[in-house]
């Protein structure tokens, strides 16, 4: 393992930091003991996406654990958008708080990564690969738990979960082999079935990874979008993704003259039978949302053969966290083989890990392989390959030359 | 001591306000060097202009606020003088009253769970009637047009409208003008709106003001049921405000400039509106027309009325239905089953959120009616009302969009680390409590026949004597109606709680807006509850204590 040199380093780092600026000192992971002693009767403020109340219970839960194990305060601060968090990080650098932020946690990932990360408003250097779970972690299998989006993480933001883009049917009303095999197939089934399709309307994340998604399947050099957008001809690149929407949008549901507003709302669609074909972001959606009771139990997933979207989500704490030490205790928990296990159970959450199954101990091994991923879960040899996110300023150009185009349909 | 009231109330409205505009207008030019914006510029117009629908965005925020707001006043206009002093009325007042409990986003789920394709009336009527046996594809909520939005704006605004209509009659005598209309041959409508409507209108015309620019400028309906290719204006501003990318930022305090004009606008066109019905009215009048064949126009204002009654409780019930509902898929009317689970998952995420929204609520209306009070009776001492100007003042929080000046508001109170705080918070709320309670408190104060307390000084009582023992009692019941009034604007704020309390005050309107987002119509049934119980019950207080107080006092009850 070349991780002990990082190690190393972290810790001289830190060291020699803390003896230049001894009244600064910031919480080390590398002296965990230290940080548990820190955290203890702290509050962490984690601003997190509030949309899912499975995902809210969740975290509740977590927050019930930590409270009783640690001493740490977690209050969920339920966000309708993750740029909000972002959006108030720079308001506190551009009022001069340089400590006692208001936000100690953020579930992050991508384009926010990447501004946080870009205007230096992270939490720094490399803290979480420096967590005693990380030792957990895939990191060898999962390439985007060190790159997300293009954007290399360098231990500024903490794996918490895997997302992969998973299609849903209504089995009752169609058959599973009759369903598309590709965005091509998709645009043929939809213009047969007028109506029955849509996407959430970008920028809602999972709406703008639908065009990701159609883009990657119809763009003809994929290396392309690894590259920052302005270092390419985007009308040129996009083309083809564009008159693949021109033709699909007549045949969505109502005529492409709304779009839901995100993916659970294209859930409760399916299940009043409004549209015949949803995705999300999360394999076991489907099979949470039968747990739940709020879909069918006819309801099955399926993906593309030649592969989809996939990344991975986060946790990163800004630079003016005010209980750092905290949110480090509650970033390493959620790395921790039970939380994880938890998260990945459908009747909670059915979120996929980010640790590596041979790294863990028998126990927690079989705590995974207890879990029943649920009726409508593909195995993971099922769902093929992954597609990897472009650089993060195609999700924001994608976004702006979509409003363009379809923002006024009426 | 009261004469600082009026100092105070205008450093409590204005302070913020022009600290929150000055953050809105500066970077509205291209100001704000924290990130990058050093010297002005047109740029953030430029590129507000160059937004795709621009136009569009602006014209459907105008147009869905004047029409809602025409319908409201026309509708409680013709309910008034149609009904008033009938049983109906009363009955309807009393099924209409609770409606104003309702916060906007409540009242917007709940219509928008009666009319959607997969909605109640289309589960009622499928499939034997429409052969339905999935929901139809048609764009009915977010409809390009905004008529589902004008619906809520309706529903909403209607019953405000009409209580305060009402906390005003006993300043204008509809029961004794009813004879002299009647003996000058008029139908009652025709009449009553001829010879009471206009000194009515002219003691709730700060309220409709009110409610053009809260229609003209609100986010939490227009989110739910509005257009969205592309939103109303103000939607598209908070998108903007919220943007990662925070040069959007000025492109949002452009924006918010040109929403203050769409208001401005909005006003202007209705003052316009205000003269030409004026001058019809007066034709009317001269002509000699007596509107005696109004059965129609009786019938279709009852009509209107018991229908925003029907429809948002109709919807509210289902809404709680939901919240019980187990699997329920189209078209079954009702669910295959009923489970607790939702409010057994629930309940225990509830109580902080209920215990800020009480203390929040709590405290900044009764701060505000304490201050209202403190300066109308300073103003009744003095006998200057301060005009024009002081109006104006009032007004400012009600006509400037929320977002653009919370920004701003945000930043200084990030910088004096005031954020995040109670404090912070129930003077945020106040920025909006205390004008609504002002509003709603001011032209039945003024309204008030001074010659009971001329009388109570002729036999020797002090000032304070008179305020306590003759004012304060008649004015109980616009008191009461003000503070639930205060209670209900305090309970519904989303973006100040959100943005000052930095999301750690989560209240119970901010939890249903964050769990709205999801679309999980159960737990949207909880929060919406829960978000209806806690004003109603202001409300039931506004209501039950003066009857109570003065059941034995008929004048002062029915008046």
């Amino acid at each position: 393992m070349n991780l002990r040199p990082i190690l190393a380093a972290a810790l001289s780092a830190c060291l020699t930091s803390a003896l230049s600026a001894p009244a600064f000192a910031e919480p080390d992971p590398a002296n965990w003991e230290a940080v548990l002693a820190e955290a203890k009767g702290q509050t962490v403020y984690w601003n997190a996406w509030g949309g899912s109340t499975q995902i809210n219970d969740y975290i509740a839960w977590v927050g019930d654990t930590l409270r009783e194990r640690h001493d740490v305060r977690l209050v969920h601060v339920k966000l309708e958008d993750t740029a909000t968090a972002v959006a108030t990080v720079v308001a506190e650098k551009a009022a001069g708080r340089e400590t006692g932020g208001s936000i100690d946690l953020i579930w992050i990932n991508g384009e926010n990564f990447a501004s946080l990360k870009r205007q230096s408003l992270l939490f720094s250097p490399g803290w979480a690969t420096s967590l005693p779970n990380w030792a957990f972690v895939d990191v060898e299998n999962k390439p985007t738990i060190t790159t997300d989006f293009t954007i290399p993480t360098e231990g500024l933001e903490s794996p918490w979960g895997m997302a992969k883009l998973v299609f849903f049917h209504d089995s009752a009303r169609t058959q599973t082999a009759s369903m598309p095999k590709s965005a091509a197939e998709l645009l043929q089934w939809a213009a047969a079935n007028p109506g029955r399709f849509s996407y959430p309307q970008p920028p809602d994340f999972v709406g703008s990874s639908f065009l990701k998604q159609v883009l990657a399947e119809t763009v003809t050099d994929p290396s392309v979008l690894q590259q920052p957008v302005e270092s390419v001809d985007f009308a040129a690149v996009t083309a083809p993704l564009f008159a693949y929407l021109d033709q699909l949008h007549p045949h969505l549901w109502r005529q492409a003259k709304a779009f839901p507003k995100d993916y659970p709302s294209m859930s409760q669609l399916l299940a009043d039978g409004e549209l015949e074909i949803t995705f999300a972001f999360n394999p076991a959606e489907a099979s949470n949302q039968i747990a739940g009771g709020l879909l069918p139990d006819t309801i099955r997933s399926f993906t593309f053969p030649g592969g989809t979207l996939s990344n991975t989500h986060f946790v990163a704490i800004p630079f003016n966290a005010n209980a750092k030490a905290g949110a480090l205790v509650v970033a390493d928990f959620l790395l921790s083989p039970e939380a994880q296990a938890r998260k990945q159970d459908p009747g909670v959450w059915g979120d996929p890990t980010v640790l590596a199954m041979d790294k863990l101990n028998e126990a927690d091994r079989a705590a995974f392989d207890a879990l029943d991923l649920g009726i409508a879960t593909l195995a993971p040899a099922e769902l093929g390959p992954a597609l990897a996110e472009p650089h993060p300023s195609w999700m924001t150009m994608l976004e702006t030359e979509w409003a363009k185009r379809y923002g006024v349909a009426n | 001591m009261l004469r600082f009231a009026p100092t105070f109330a205008i450093a409590i409205l204005c302070l913020p306000l022009l600290a929150g505009t000055a953050g809105t207008l500066l970077p509205a030019f291209g100001y704000l060097p924290a990130i990058g914006g050093d010297r002005l510029t047109l740029a953030p117009f430029a590129a507000l202009l160059a937004e795709p629908g621009l136009f569009r965005s602006a014209l459907t925020a105008l147009a869905t606020g004047l029409v809602s707001t025409f319908l409201s006043v026309a509708i409680v206009a013709l309910f008034v003088c149609g009904w008033y002093g009938t049983r109906t009325f009363a009955t309807l007042q009393h099924l209409v009253a609770p409606l104003l409990a309702v916060p906007h986003a409540a009242a917007a789920f709940a219509l928008a769970f009666m009319i959607a394709p997969s909605g109640f009336v289309a589960r009622l009527l499928s499939p034997w009637a429409t052969g339905w046996d999935r929901p139809p594809d048609l764009l009915i909520v977010n409809d390009a047009m905004g008529l589902a939005l004008v619906a809520g704006l309706v529903v909403k605004e209607v019953p405000f409208l009409l209580l305060v209509t009402l906390a005003a009659i006993p300043q204008s005598p509809v029961m004794a003008a009813l004879p002299l209309v009647r003996s000058l041959g008029h139908g009652r409508t025709l009449g009553l709106l001829l010879a009471v409507w206009p000194g009515l209108y002219r003691q709730i015309r700060l309220a409709v003001f009110a409610v053009i620019a809260y229609a003209t400028s609100n986010v939490d309906m227009a989110v739910i049921l509005g257009p969205t290719l592309p939103p109303t204006l103000p939607v598209r501003l908070v998108g903007w405000m919220n943007d990662a990318d925070l040069s959007r930022r000025f492109v949002a305090c452009a924006g918010a400039l040109v929403q203050i004009g769409v208001t401005a606008v909005a006003l202007l066109l209705w003052i316009i509106l205000e003269r030409l019905t004026a001058a019809i009215g007066s034709a009317i009048a001269d002509r000699g027309l007596r509107g005696q064949r109004e059965r129609a126009v009786r019938f279709a204002s009852g009509v209107a009325m018991a229908l925003a009654a029907t429809v948002v409780f109709g919807g509210l019930a289902l809404l709680a239905l939901w919240s019980v509902a187990g699997l329920w898929s189209f078209p079954d009317a009702w669910p295959q089953s009923l489970t607790i689970r939702t409010w057994e998952k629930s309940l225990p995420s509830v109580a902080a959120p209920l215990a800020n929204t009480l203390s929040i609520a709590g405290l900044s209306t009764v701060l505000s009616v304490i201050i209202v009070l403190a300066c109308l009776q300073r103003e009744n001492e003095t006998g200057r009302t301060g005009g024009n100007r002081a109006l104006l003042l009032v007004y400012l929080p009600l006509l400037v969009p929320q977002i653009g000046f919370l920004f701003g508001l945000q930043l200084l109170l990030v910088s004096g680390g005031w954020d995040a705080s109670l404090g912070a918070l129930v003077l945020v709320h106040m920025v909006f409590v205390l004008p609504y309670v002002f509003l709603s408190l001011t032209a039945p104060w003024r309204a008030f026949d001074r010659r009971y307390e001329a009388i109570a000084i002729g036999l020797g009582a002090s000032p304070s004597r008179v305020f306590w023992a003759i004012r304060l009692p008649m004015m109980l019941r616009a008191v009461l109606v003000a503070t639930a009034v205060g209670f209900a604007v305090s309970v519904g704020q989303y973006l100040p709680t959100l943005l000052v309390g930095a999301g750690r005050f989560p209240t119970i309107t901010t939890e249903a807006v964050a769990l709205g987002a999801g679309g999980n119509r159960r737990v949207i049934g909880v929060y919406a509850f829960l978000q209806l119980a806690l004003p109603f019950l202001a409300f039931a207080v506004a209501s039950a204590v003066p009857a109570l107080l003065f059941r034995n006092r008929r004048a002062i009850q029915a008046a």
